[in-house]
């Protein structure tokens, strides 16, 4: 083998293209902190790092200002007054102080949670914790595009049932659920109606008064603000919803979240907000665009790609499809320059394939060779370009390698093929 | 997830991949795993009637990283060797020799797997002049 160092044409071909490498691609995942959110939160580090607890001298009420503008900054984006935004640790927090603080609360009233199969594990496992503490949970099934069935949904409510909780985008495949539908449901019912929206907030339209929601998990670091801070909305009129928290100590946050509040991250989160309320309609668009050149650019080249999840009901900046035939870790690895994330089970760790794309109906096998682009703010064209190109010429490679595509080709159908299981 | 320098090479740079006549009467082939499991192995070998000796191996493989560098090894370690001595490689061997992690051993098992399956294919195919009793799988 030639010891000479060796330069590879695609590093050529990137940097003649202005391309950094490597490219990051995996924005549902988190996000980069956007250069103007940081410039707001540094002051808070040193020159206004008081506690926004203390109220008996202007280093507090310096904090406390910061925080009060951010909570009328994320309050401004969903349709909310200031008042109903909690601060948290982020979402996984907002999650379980939603559903164990409805569920607490509410006991009296009945034991019966609804969810659905495809979200987050925050709230699955949450859930499942209440069932040992006997609350029954009904698991909503979804179809084949992701959404659940409306039909389901209000078959599901019974007069035990307290508290509904779908996901507004899912993190995988950036589907859309029908949330004002959902609410108007639970509005009709008389069920507290909480949404998951780590995903939706900051990328699509949401207002809690037009869409019925009751209660909201927002996440900080999906939305270029920084990590470990989150919030969450809880509806005080029409009807006034209650939580009881699950972190007790000073009463901080209106008794339902105590602990210091996390200042320069909470400062982040509400600049972060500032400018999606300023830029969503532009930006939505621009990732709109970018993501169905990606698509095209894919599978205008390939055969046997598959998208997953609803092409309509979709996140602008996602796109998650399957590669038949190419087992999506490897597939990773010939991308090496490039982040993004996989379904398959090598790459969980679990070493299950994902449980969203098996709850649409996709194979195992399709979902062993799934990826998820997630396109952000700060993703240019040439770099889709750039990731389009790597992607259908590594298929290509692994596709020439693969035992399975060399079996289509000869017309054998896989399906039909006893396989001797390890 | 951290890969040696091995396993990259594998990937990147895979011996023997391809296809031999599988209905030959001096090829075996040997297709183990399940697409649902995410890894399949094709792995096929050529052997000299007279000597038994593994003249040339080739495969394929749909699978992670892992998967593809095990079966890669698997081709050029039975390559020179009679079907005695392939028989003898195991799994740790290839282990060993990738570096590979507690998480991917299973790619290691598959591609002896394959091993074992091509030669009791080319066995098979010998009659039952050469009667010889081989291990399947675990």
């Amino acid at each position: 083998m030639s010891t000479d160092v060796k330069t590879f044409p695609q590093e050529q071909e990137a940097v003649a293209k202005g391309i950094k490498l490597p490219i990051y691609m995996d924005n549902h995942a988190t996000t980069p902190v956007d250069p103007r959110v940081l410039a707001e939160m540094l002051p808070y580090f040193q020159e206004k790092f008081g506690n926004a607890a203390s109220r008996n001298h202007p280093f507090g009420w310096v904090a406390e200002e910061g925080v009060e503008t951010a909570r009328e900054r994320i309050a401004k984006l969903v349709g909310a007054t200031a008042k109903e935004i909690i601060f948290t640790s982020g979402a996984t927090e907002s999650d379980n102080l939603a559903i164990k603080g409805v569920a607490e609360m509410y006991k009296q009233k009945g034991n019966h949670i609804i969810t659905a199969v495809t979200e987050h594990k925050a709230v699955l496992d949450t859930c499942k914790r209440l069932e040992k503490y006997g609350y029954r949970v009904t698991y909503l099934p979804v179809q084949k595009d992701g959404l659940i069935d409306l039909d389901d949904l209000k078959r599901a409510v019974d007069d035990k049932t307290i508290l509904v909780t779908i996901m507004a985008a899912n993190n995988e495949i950036g589907v859309l659920q029908p949330v004002e539908e959902i609410g108007k449901l639970c509005r009709e019912r008389g069920v507290i109606f909480h949404t998951d929206a780590t995903q939706a907030v900051g990328k699509v339209p949401t207002d809690v008064n037009k869409q019925n929601i009751d209660v909201m998990s927002i996440s900080a670091h999906k939305m270029y603000g920084p990590k470990g801070v989150g919030a969450l909305y809880v509806r005080r009129k029409n009807p006034r919803v209650q939580i009881s928290p699950i972190i007790d100590g000073g009463g901080h946050e209106r008794g339902m979240r105590s602990g210091t509040l996390n200042v320069p991250g909470i400062v982040g989160l509400g600049k972060a907000c500032a400018i999606a309320t300023e830029e969503m309609p532009r930006e939505s668009c621009h990732l709109a665009g970018l993501r169905n050149r990606l698509k095209d650019r894919i599978m205008g080249r390939l055969d046997e790609v598959y998208l997953n999840g609803s092409w309509e009901h979709r996140l602008p900046g996602n796109l998650n499809i399957s590669f038949a035939y190419v087992e999506g870790e490897s597939l990773l690895m010939g991308i090496n320059d490039i982040a993004v994330s996989s379904g398959s089970a090598c790459t969980s760790a679990t070493l299950e394939p994902s449980y969203v794309l098996k709850a649409l109906g996709t194979g195992d096998d399709l979902a062993h060779s799934s990826i998820r682009f997630g396109i952000g703010r700060f993703n240019t064209e040439a770099e889709v370009d750039y990731v389009a190109d790597r992607v259908v010429e590594t298929v290509a490679r692994l596709r020439e390698l693969s035992p399975l595509y060399e079996m289509a080709k000869e017309g054998v159908d896989l399906k039909s093929v006893k396989w001797a299981a390890e | 997830m951290a890969y040696s320098d091995k396993v990259l090479d594998h990937y990147s740079n895979p011996r023997n991949v391809g296809s031999l006549d599988k209905n030959s009467e001096d090829v075996g082939t040997g297709l183990v795993g399940a697409p649902e499991c995410g890894d399949v192995m094709k792995l096929q070998i050529k052997v000299n009637p007279q000597t038994n000796v593994i003249e040339d191996a080739k495969f394929k493989t749909f699978g992670c990283g892992s998967a593809i560098a095990s079966s890669s090894l698997a081709t050029e370690w039975v390559k020179g060797k009679t079907v005695d001595e392939a028989l003898q490689i195991k799994n740790t061997e290839i282990v060993k020799e990738l570096s590979l992690p507690p998480v991917k051993i299973h790619c290691s098992v598959l591609a002896e797997d394959a091993i074992r399956a091509a030669i009791h294919d080319w066995k098979k195919k010998q009659g039952a002049d050469k009667p010889v009793a081989v291990e399947t799988g675990r």
